[in-house]
C-alpha cells in the first residue's frame, strides 16, 4: 500500500499549482466566465501544451497513459482553481468513451485533435425523466438507408454549445447505443445556459439527425457498459475536484478567523468558530481519502467492483462537500453571501458535484446494492 | 499510489490470523464474542501468549521487544486481534507508558519497567484525572512533597481504568504548588501495593465496574521513582496523550462489531423481511460503513506520513473524534436492531463465562450495556471538544 504520488504526477502538481496561482486569480476567471463561450481558448491551448488532454490516452495513440490519479492530480488543481474549460466533458467523459467504445479507427481520426486542443467533445446522455439512471434512455435511433436518424432531447450537456462533436446515446432496435454527431449537423438545436457555478452546458435537441451506420462507436445495443465506466472516471474526477475545493474553502476560511475582528478580538478565539474549522477539516480529510479510493479504483473495467468504492465516494463526498461548504459560508458571515468573496463561488462547485453523475442518495442506494 | 495489499502483507496476515487460531483459548474467544466481561487472567493469558510470539508491543523499538513492521501490517494486525475475538491489549504499559520511559526514562528505569509490561508481569493504571481536574488536567491538586529520599503523596485521583487490577499507577503530582499551573507538575511511578492507597470502584451507567476512585494518603514513594525532571511532568504528560489518542480510533473494532450487525440485522426481521433489508436501517448502516471506509483511509494515510518522518500534526485527535463518533454510532444501531429486546437487563448474562442466555437476539443482553458504556469514547483520551481545541490550535496557527 502506498499513497505516495510519482515523481511526474508531483511535478505535473506543481505545474498546475503555478498556472492556477498565476493564470487563475478570481478576477481573471470572473472576466472569462462572462465571455461568449464562458472558457479560456488560451488556457486551453495551454492545457494542450501542458499534456493534460492527451493524459489518459495510450502513448501510442498520442498520449500520456495516465491513469485515475494522474487525472485526479489534474482535477484537484482544478478544483482549487474553479477551472472552467471543458476538461470534463471532452478528457474525461468523452475520452473514457472513446477509450472503452470506439475503434482504433475513430480514434485515430478523433484523437489527434482532441490532444492537440483543437477538437472539443460533448457527453450527450442524461434526459427529463432518466434523473441518475444511466439505462434509461427515450431518444431513439431509426435504422435508415445508410445509418440512423436521431430523434430525442438530451439534458444538461456540459460544454454543449462549445463542442465540435457530440457522442450521443439513442436506443435503437438492439439496445442503447453511442454515436458521434457533429455539433452543427442539420437537425441538432441547442438551448445553452449558464450551470449556477457558471460552467456552461445545454438541452440539445435532436430531430430527424441523420448519421452514416461508421458514426457509431462500439456494438450495437451494447453501449451501457462504456456509458457506466465514463460515468464513474467522471465520478472519481469531480470528487478529486470536490477535495480541491474544500481545501481552498478551509484555508480561506481559516484566514478569515485569523484576522476578522469582532467584539475586540479575532473571531478564530472563539470555541464555536474553531470547532466549525475543525469539523471542516475532519471532512475534507475523510473526503480526501475517498477521492484517492476513487481515483484508484475508476479504472477497473469491472462495473460491479466499481460499484462500491465509487458510489461510497462519490456519498462521502456529497457530504463533505455540503458540510464544508455550508460552514464555510457560515464563517464568513455576511462576506461568504457576497459574489465579490471566492467562498461562494466553491460552495456552487460543490453544490453542482453533489447534483453530478448521481447525487448522496443515488449512490448510497448503488452502495448498497453492490 | 497502490491500495492493494502485497503479497508479503497477505502472507503476514495469514500468519497472524493462524497463530491467533491456533493459540486463542476457546474459552476466552466465546466471552469476547459475546461482549461479556474478561477476568484478569482473560488478559493476561493472551497477552503472555503474544509475547511468546514476540507480538506484545509490536509498535516499541526492536531493540526493547518490539517488531519491525510497516504501517500496513500494524493496520493489518490490529484487524486480525479484532476480528479473531481477542481480548484487547492492555495500553496503560505498552501504549502509554512505553512511549513516555523510552523518550524520558532513564535507563534503569527502562530496564527495570519496560521487560514486565512486556511479560505482563506488571499491570499499569493511570493517575491522571482528578475530581477537580478532566478536561482541565493541569489543574490537578493531588501533591507529592520531597522528603529526603522520597515524595508523600496526597490527593485523589479518578475515573482510573481498571485499578483494581493494577501493580502499578503512572501519576500526575504537583510538586511545586507556588509554579504556574503546568510548570509545578512531576510524572512519577507509584506502586499499588504501598501503605496510604485505597482503590474504591465507581459504578458506571452500564451496569459494569472498570473504573475507580484511587485515594492516595500519604503514600511513600522513592523519588527514583520520578519519570523526567521534577516539575516537567507536563511535558511528559502531553506526549504520552499524543500516544494514547493513536489507536483509540478503533478502526478495525468497529469493522468487526458491523460485521456483527449485519449477522444480527439478518436475523431480526420486520414485516416477515429482514431488518437488513428495512431501507431506514439498511441506509443508517451503509452510512456508517461508508464513514469507516474513509476513516481506515485517513487511518493508513497518517501511518504513512508517521513512517515517511512527518511530525503527527492534527490526525490523532481528528481520528480520536471521527473513530469515536463511528463507533458510537454502531452501539446505537445495535440498540435499533434489538427492538424491544434492549430493554431486558440481565448483567449476570454479561459475566465472563456466564450462561445465562439473553432474551431476544442472540447477544442482545450486551447491546444496550454497550451503547451506555460506550458514551465514555467520546470523553476519554481527552474529551472530543479537546480534540477540537487542539486542532484548531494547530490550523489556526499554520
Amino acid at each position: 500500500m502506498d499513497f505516495a504520488l510519482s515523481e511526474q504526477q508531483q511535478q505535473l502538481a506543481d505545474s498546475l499549482a503555478r498556472f492556477i496561482r498565476d493564470e487563475y486569480a478570481i478576477d481573471a476567471r470572473r472576466r472569462t466566465v462572462a465571455g461568449d463561450e464562458g472558457f479560456s481558448r488560451a488556457h486551453w491551448r495551454t492545457f494542450a501544451e501542458l499534456g493534460l488532454l492527451g493524459l489518459p490516452f495510450a502513448e501510442d495513440e498520442g498520449g500520456i497513459g495516465g491513469d485515475g490519479v494522474d487525472t485526479m492530480v489534474v482535477m484537484e488543481a482544478f478544483g482549487r482553481g474553479l477551472v472552467v474549460e471543458p476538461f470534463l466533458p471532452t478528457v474525461v467523459l468523452c475520452g473514457t468513451l472513446l477509450k472503452r467504445a470506439a475503434s482504433r479507427a475513430q480514434r485515430a481520426a478523433l484523437l489527434p485533435g482532441v490532444i492537440a486542443g483543437e477538437r472539443l467533445l460533448a457527453f450527450a446522455h442524461g434526459e427529463r425523466r432518466a434523473r441518475y439512471d444511466l439505462s434509461h434512455v427515450e431518444t431513439r435511433a431509426t435504422p435508415a438507408a445508410d445509418g440512423f436518424a436521431i430523434d430525442g432531447v438530451k439534458s444538461v450537456v456540459l460544454g454543449a454549445a462549445a463542442a465540435d462533436q457530440l457522442l450521443v446515446s439513442a436506443r435503437t432496435p438492439a439496445g442503447i447505443a453511442l454515436f458521434l454527431v457533429d455539433r452543427a449537423a442539420p437537425g441538432v438545436s441547442l438551448r445553452p445556459y449558464q450551470t449556477i457555478d457558471g460552467q456552461r452546458a445545454a438541452e440539445v435537441v435532436f430531430a430527424g439527425v441523420k448519421v452514416g451506420r461508421d458514426a457509431m462507436l462500439g456494438p450495437d445495443g451494447g453501449a451501457l457498459p462504456a456509458i457506466e465506466h465514463a460515468v464513474d472516471v467522471a465520478t472519481a474526477a469531480v470528487c478529486a475536484e470536490a477535495v480541491g475545493c474544500m481545501q481552498a474553502l478551509l484555508e480561506a476560511t481559516r484566514d478569515y478567523l485569523n484576522t476578522r475582528e469582532q467584539f475586540g478580538t479575532r473571531i478564530g478565539n472563539f470555541q464555536a468558530l474553531q470547532h466549525a474549522l475543525v469539523d471542516m477539516f475532519i471532512e475534507l480529510e475523510q473526503a480526501r481519502s475517498m477521492a484517492i479510493v476513487a481515483a484508484v479504483r475508476c479504472d477497473d473495467p469491472d462495473a460491479t467492483t466499481r460499484a462500491r468504492p465509487l458510489s461510497a465516494a462519490k456519498v462521502q463526498i456529497g457530504k463533505s462537500g455540503r458540510i464544508v461548504g455550508q460552514k464555510a459560508v457560515q464563517l464568513h458571515g455576511g462576506m461568504g453571501m457576497t459574489d465579490e468573496m471566492k467562498v461562494g463561488h466553491y460552495f456552487k462547485r460543490l453544490t453542482a458535484i453533489e447534483q453530478s453523475f448521481g447525487d448522496s442518495d443515488h449512490h448510497l442506494a448503488r452502495f448498497q446494492a453492490a | 499510489m497502490d491500495l492493494s495489499h502485497s503479497p508479503e502483507d497477505l502472507a503476514f496476515r495469514d500468519e497472524v490470523r493462524a497463530f491467533i487460531r491456533d493459540n486463542l483459548p476457546s474459552h476466552i474467544r466465546a466471552k469476547v464474542a459475546a461482549g461479556q466481561h474478561l477476568a484478569k487472567e482473560d488478559y493476561v493469558t493472551w497477552q503472555k501468549l503474544l509475547h511468546g510470539r514476540g507480538w506484545m508491543a509490536p509498535h516499541w523499538p526492536v531493540a526493547w521487544g518490539g517488531c519491525d513492521w510497516t504501517p500496513v501490517q500494524r493496520h493489518i494486525f490490529d484487524e486480525e486481534l479484532n476480528f479473531g475475538n481477542t481480548p484487547r491489549i492492555m495500553p496503560f504499559g505498552t501504549k502509554m507508558l512505553a512511549p513516555v520511559l523510552l523518550q524520558f526514562g532513564t535507563e534503569a528505569q527502562k530496564r527495570r519497567y519496560l521487560p514486565k509490561i512486556l511479560a505482563s508481569e506488571e499491570w499499569w493504571c493511570q493517575g491522571y484525572s482528578e475530581p477537580g481536574a478532566g478536561s482541565d488536567l493541569a489543574g490537578l491538586k493531588t501533591r507529592a512533597e520531597r522528603k529526603g529520599d522520597r515524595y508523600v503523596v496526597t490527593g485523589q485521583k479518578t475515573w482510573t481504568t481498571l485499578a483494581q487490577y493494577a501493580d502499578w499507577m503512572f501519576v500526575l503530582v504537583r510538586t511545586d504548588p507556588a509554579a504556574k499551573k503546568q510548570e509545578g507538575i512531576s510524572f512519577i511511578l507509584m506502586d499499588m501495593r504501598s501503605k496510604g492507597v485505597t482503590v474504591r470502584p465507581i459504578r458506571t451507567i452500564d451496569g459494569s465496574q472498570e473504573i475507580n476512585d484511587v485515594f492516595l494518603d500519604g503514600v511513600e514513594v522513592p523519588v527514583e521513582n520520578l519519570v523526567g525532571e521534577e516539575n516537567k511532568g507536563w511535558t511528559c504528560a502531553k506526549y504520552l496523550l499524543g500516544y494514547e489518542r493513536s489507536g483509540i480510533a478503533g478502526i478495525a473494532y468497529s469493522k468487526k462489531m458491523l460485521e456483527k450487525l449485519r449477522k444480527v440485522a439478518a436475523d431480526e426481521t420486520i414485516g416477515g423481511r429482514p431488518l437488513l433489508e428495512h431501507p431506514p436501517f439498511r441506509e443508517k448502516m451503509a452510512r456508517v460503513e461508508i464513514e469507516l471506509m474513509a476513516l481506515e483511509y485517513t487511518n493508513l494515510r497518517a501511518l504513512a506520513n508517521e513512517t515517511k518522518g512527518v511530525v503527527p500534526g492534527p490526525e490523532p485527535s481528528i481520528l480520536k473524534v471521527r473513530g469515536t463518533e463511528i463507533q458510537q454510532a454502531i452501539t446505537e444501531l445495535f440498540v435499533e436492531a434489538a427492538g424491544p429486546y434492549a430493554l431486558p437487563f440481565l448483567p449476570e448474562a454479561l459475566e465472563g463465562g456466564s450462561n445465562v442466555e439473553s432474551i431476544g437476539p442472540e447477544g442482545a443482553a450486551a447491546f444496550a450495556p454497550h451503547y451506555l458504556n460506550w458514551r465514555k469514547t467520546s470523553i476519554y483520551g481527552g474529551s472530543n471538544e479537546i480534540q477540537k481545541n487542539i486542532v484548531s490550535k494547530i490550523l489556526l496557527r499554520a
